[in-house]
């Protein structure tokens, strides 16, 4: 492990410990927050329910299909807007301020639409992480160097050859920190999605929960939550370090 | 010994890029004439934006001429890059997700070359270019001159009978172009192929070539042409000589005017 790895660990291991002291203490209330180490029973008994282990599977695949339109959708709007300069002039202002709209007020519009079902929630997750996507894959198409794109017609690369084997390899570390992004913002739609109007899910059952005064289930449930979003970005985190120490930051 | 036969035969090229949003159109080249002989080393120089990088692009068919004929081989070139030809450019092209090697078999590779003779090819370039040590590193890891060198490789494996190299050695600083130019030299010999070299620089169009081709500024056309004598076994140390100045003041003599008018149209 690296020096840094070790003060980050310091770092978290001393905020664990210290809420753990100020629970054990009495120092906070019990019904605001319970210790960490009460947290990880909670989490470690919610396992073992059926229920739960639904409830995070659908919230899984929900956060999975907004993640795959997501990421379908903004390639596709990117390569499109990569294609055409002046759609693209025409569009940047609404890109670049995107994410100042408060998406989540389409809601109950989804809702209207699509009915009291998991589609509403698809779309929120996926209204969340598209743009992202996009202009993260408009702005790796935009960074293809155009010695990378004379080279391919030096060696008369057919275009899709070109896209396949030049374009896309070239853009991968774009692409890549888009379909990062894609993720964060699928959870974050879908988690609040439940919270606010779902029957079913991991944000459905925190909520249950918090209006049941149940804090064991509710910490548990967002230790667990935390450990399944943590591990994929963490995940992809280490990826990205490594594909990018490769290239060089190219 | 150079041979009499023409390879690439340029009659009457122009290149004038259209006008482009209520611009004007640029009158970026020619017109003019220019014959390769096959096996010769022949390097082009001018002042900036002359259009040397144009006349590049035209001879590999990476451009079409606006008017006049372009032949490689006495077959024309119209759209494409024809076989025989390979192209290094100026800025680093090396693919930074593949390594020394990946990088040099690529076209081969697109080309569906059986992998024995891919492997045999690219170990024998990496070698002559002294890079086989750095076979698995990625560009990341290697210094500039050694990616330009990279770039050659993946040129080179192809066998290329016309090597286009547009300012190669642009990026890098003086001793190491020199290094590199000698390298140049040495594979120009290994594999009999004929070489244009677009460069800004005049000692090394005068240290490299059989023949420089002196530009004017804009719209570029031959104004001189300068045989440099030199016999082919040659390497940087050419410089000491005096017949090295002497080439070195007929290019600047003819260069001289047409850079000072190119640096005062840029004003």
């Amino acid at each position: 492990m690296t020096r840094a790895s070790w003060i980050r660990l310091a770092v978290l291991g001393s905020a664990v410990a210290l809420l753990e002291v100020t629970c054990r203490l009495g120092w906070v209330s019990r019904h605001a927050v319970i210790a960490p180490s009460e947290m990880v029973r909670g989490a470690w008994r919610a396992l073992g329910q059926a229920d739960v282990r639904r409830d995070m599977l659908l919230t899984l695949s929900t956060v999975a299909q907004s993640f795959v339109l997501a990421i379908l959708v903004g390639f596709a709007i990117g390569v499109a807007l990569h294609r055409m300069p002046r759609l693209r002039r025409a569009l940047d202002p609404f890109l670049a301020s995107y994410y100042a709209v408060p998406t989540f007020v389409f809601y109950p519009v989804f809702i209207v639409l699509f009915g009291l079902n998991r589609w509403p929630l698809v779309a929120i997750g996926f209204l969340f992480a598209v743009v992202a996507v996009a202009i993260n894959t408009l702005d790796g198409l935009s960074r293809v160097p155009r010695a990378f794109l004379r080279t391919a017609r030096a060696m008369k690369l057919s275009g899709a050859q070109t896209l396949a084997r030049i374009v896309l390899p070239a853009a991968a570390p774009w692409l890549f920190t888009g379909a990062k992004f894609a993720v964060a913002y699928s959870f974050i739609g879908v988690i609040a999605g439940e919270f606010v109007q779902a029957g079913a899910g991991i944000g459905f059952a925190i909520a249950f929960a918090y209006n049941s005064f149940d804090s064991l289930t509710m910490y548990g449930l967002m230790i667990l939550l935390f450990g399944i979003v943590g591990t994929i970005n963490m995940t992809l985190w280490s990826y990205e370090r490594r594909l990018y120490a490769r290239r060089g930051g190219r | 010994m150079l041979s009499d036969d023409i390879q690439v035969r340029l009659h009457g090229v122009t290149r004038i890029y259209p006008a482009v949003e209520g611009g004007k159109a640029v009158h970026a080249l020619g017109p003019l004439d220019l014959e390769l002989r096959e096996g010769e080393f022949f390097s082009v120089v001018g002042p900036s934006g002359c259009g040397k990088s144009t006349l590049l692009d035209v001879v590999a068919g990476l451009a079409s001429p606006s008017s006049g004929s372009v032949t490689f081989e006495g077959r024309p070139v119209a759209g494409e890059v024809p076989d025989g030809i390979g192209v290094v450019f100026q800025e680093d092209a090396s693919f930074p997700w593949l390594s020394s090697y990946d990088n040099a078999a690529f076209a081969l590779r697109r080309a569906g070359l059986p992998e024995a003779e891919i492997r045999e090819r690219v170990e024998h370039t990496l070698s002559f270019m002294g890079l086989l040590p750095f076979a698995d590193a990625y560009p990341a890891q290697l210094s500039g001159g050694m990616r330009q060198r990279v770039c050659i490789a993946r040129t080179l494996v192809t066998r290329p009978r016309l090597l286009l190299l547009d300012e190669p050695f642009g990026a890098l600083d003086q001793q190491t172009r020199l290094l590199m130019g000698d390298e140049l030299l040495a594979l120009w010999r290994e594999t009999g192929a004929t070489v244009l070299l677009i460069t800004h620089s005049l000692d090394e169009a005068a240290l490299l070539s059989d023949r420089v081709g002196v530009m004017s500024a804009r719209p570029g056309v031959f104004i001189d042409r300068v045989e440099t004598g030199w016999a082919r076994e040659r390497d940087s140390r050419i410089v000491a000589e005096p017949a090295f100045g002497r080439v070195s003041g007929r290019i600047w003599e003819g260069l001289r005017d047409q850079s000072i008018k190119a640096l005062e149209s840029a004003r």
